[in-house]
């Protein structure tokens, strides 16, 4: 089958590789019908976290038909059964599993060893995301296999077209989880970082769950645009000071709720002079992330407020001012999403017609054509925001 | 087919069978070779100064030289980034430096001035490598001011703007009426 791969930074390609088969009783194996770039593949593209391998298949938004199962899947996903996958893989079973915390399953990480002695405790197993996390073959490919495919599946509904239930798989629930997380309040102004697709998802999420007011920051006009279509006000922070801005637009006092929807890979600018040296610094592996937004973040939240990472970050983050989180009396949220935690809620709301995620496609291309689509994404060419790919 | 890459898959999970194309293009490998040559040349200036000013008959200089091996090795792990570009011309202007420096020493008392015309020769081809690879790994991302298509359109809300702030109000006065758990 074709399949993206990853060769080393900057360089994936759409390979030949052999068909995935089933290994386990609980697997399955999906044909897939669409998936898409995402955000974090781009942190992958340009090797900032680490663990990626030469022959490692790219991809974590997925969804597609049921093609063939193991012997132990107990009924609960069949042969024809058309399913959105969630980039991360459950066991259903585990401790963590049961209190719904899906993206720290105990079970599915089959390289925990790595991830425990990384991060302390192993957490869920990914799809093409690194071998901290597993090392499965992601979902960028004409064929998937779903380990744990009994627990790790969306079902959904013939008559709904994949662009609009794709992003079950991950950007949806990931914005609704970082909304969520802000436990948002009728009177409370929501400020958004990063209008990327997960930015857009969470601007969506805040207004659907009653935010008074949401604020959506990033330096691209067409990112922007979309962001004010959504309901949000939006700060240019190429053209304005995000901290003045916010201030302004909350009466001196900062917004409630911040939400940090872009990630290890802050902008870059020499008006924001701790990016520069974070790129430097990062360069020369003293330090793996550029957490100006946290930094941001931690600054103009309203005392006693609460702030929500979506945005991924890797390793250690320097100079993050505690002394104003602690005094503050701020609150953080983070994770990676719990997606099943998420996807029938929102699946209804897909088939209510509240929410339409279709709407933040710019690129529709065949896989083959992925390669090209990762430079494109990367530079922001052609007004790109979200690239669906057809195997 | 062997791909070295096949070595560290899992027994059972898919194998390259045959490569596609990669979109790496020559500059980018040039970028390379350039990158690691300057981390390369910047150790050697780092540790043997005095080598150096040895064979350039500009004894006295070692600080300098060391620091332009600091400078070199900058730019060479930049050269290797996704910045590379950065990285380049942070090469080119290296280079101009250095050109600068090697002038400085071609006084006619210098007894290894023939040395020094060589360098200034090697500058010279280097720097334009590093001008061609700089030029030929301009980042592609739109200029600033290029036309952007805008999507005012895109609110993804079936029932519009409106029709979701208005559910929202709903939820929210509809659980104020029941009791909550959360204090006020
Ligand atoms: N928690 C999860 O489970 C999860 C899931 C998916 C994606 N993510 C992460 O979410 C982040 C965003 O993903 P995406 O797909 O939208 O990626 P993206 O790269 O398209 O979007 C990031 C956006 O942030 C903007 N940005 C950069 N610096 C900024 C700054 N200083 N202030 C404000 N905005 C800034 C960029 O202009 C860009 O539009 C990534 O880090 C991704 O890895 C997390
Ligand atoms: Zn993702
Ligand atoms: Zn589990």
């Amino acid at each position: 089958m074709k399949a993206l791969v990853w060769h080393g930074k900057e360089d994936i390609r759409c390979d030949t590789v052999t068909d995935p088969e089933i290994q386990d009783p609980r697997d399955a194996i999906i044909k897939v019908t669409s998936c898409a770039i995402c955000g974090s593949d781009l942190h992958l593209f340009h090797n900032f976290i680490p663990g990626m391998l030469p022959g490692d298949i790219m991809g974590h938004e997925t969804m597609g038909e049921v093609v063939e199962v193991g012997s132990g899947v107990d009924g609960k996903i069949k042969k024809g059964d058309r399913v959105v996958v969630p980039f991360t893989i459950i066991c259903g079973e585990c401790e963590q599993c049961k209190r719904g915390n899906f993206s720290v399953c105990e079970t599915t990480n089959r390289k925990r060893h790595l991830a425990d002695k990384v991060f302390g405790h192993t957490t869920a197993g990914l799809f093409g995301y690194t071998h901290l996390t597993g090392g499965y073959p992601g979902g960028q490919a004409e064929y998937l296999r779903v380990p744990y495919a009994d627990a790790t599946h969306i079902k959904v509904p013939a008559g709904i077209p994949d662009e609009q239930l794709l992003f079950l798989s991950d950007i949806f629930p990931t914005g609704w989880q970082a909304a969520v997380q802000c436990d948002i309040e009728p009177t409370d102004r929501v400020a958004i970082w990063g209008c990327g697709p997960v930015g857009q998802m969470a601007i969506r999420s805040a207004i659907l769950l009653g935010a008074n007011q949401v604020i959506a920051i990033d330096c691209l006009p067409e990112r922007l645009s979309m962001a004010e279509a959504g309901g949000a006000t939006t700060i240019n922070f190429e053209t304005e000071s995000v901290v003045e801005r916010l201030n302004e637009l909350t009466d001196g006092k900062g917004p409630e709720k911040c939400i940090d929807c872009a990630g290890m890979e802050a902008h870059v600018m020499a008006s924001q002079p701790d990016t520069l040296l974070d790129r430097a610094k990062q360069m020369v592996m003293l330090e793996n992330d550029r957490p100006h937004v946290l930094r941001e973040m931690i600054y103009v939240c309203r005392p006693g407020g609460i702030i929500s990472v979506a945005g991924v970050y890797s390793g250690l983050s320097d100079m993050l001012p505690m002394g104003a989180f602690m005094n503050k009396g701020l609150t953080m949220r983070t994770g990676q999403t719990h997606v099943n935690r998420w996807t029938d809620d929102l699946l209804r709301r897909i088939e209510q017609g509240e929410i339409d995620p279709s709407f933040v496609i710019t690129h529709t291309v065949p896989l083959e054509q992925g390669p090209e689509m990762y430079q494109v994404f990367r530079d922001k060419r052609d007004s790109c925001i979200k690239v669906v790919l057809k195997p | 087919m062997f791909h070295f890459s096949n070595i560290v898959r899992t027994k059972s999970d898919p194998k390259i069978i045959e490569g596609g194309p990669s979109l790496k293009r020559p500059a980018d490998q040039l970028a390379r070779a350039l990158g690691w040559f300057s981390i390369g040349l910047g150790v050697v200036e780092l540790l043997a100064p005095r080598r150096v000013t040895e064979t350039l008959g500009m004894e006295g200089n070692e600080t300098m030289v060391r620091a332009f091996g600091i400078r070199e090795i900058m730019a060479g792990i930049m050269s290797l980034s996704v910045d590379k570009n950065a990285g380049l011309w942070a090469r080119v202007g290296g280079d101009g430096l250095d050109a600068a420096a090697l002038l400085s020493g071609l006084t006619g008392d210098n007894p290894k001035k023939g040395n020094i015309a060589l360098a200034l020769l090697m500058v010279g081809g280097i720097a334009m490598l590093d001008y061609r690879a700089a030029q030929d790994t301009k980042p592609r991302r739109p200029a600033r001011d290029a036309r952007r298509k805008l999507f005012p359109n895109r609110s993804g809300y079936p029932k519009g703007l409106e029709g979701a702030r208005g559910a929202a109000r709903q939820i929210a006065a509809n659980a104020a009426k029941s009791p909550s758990l959360n204090p006020t």
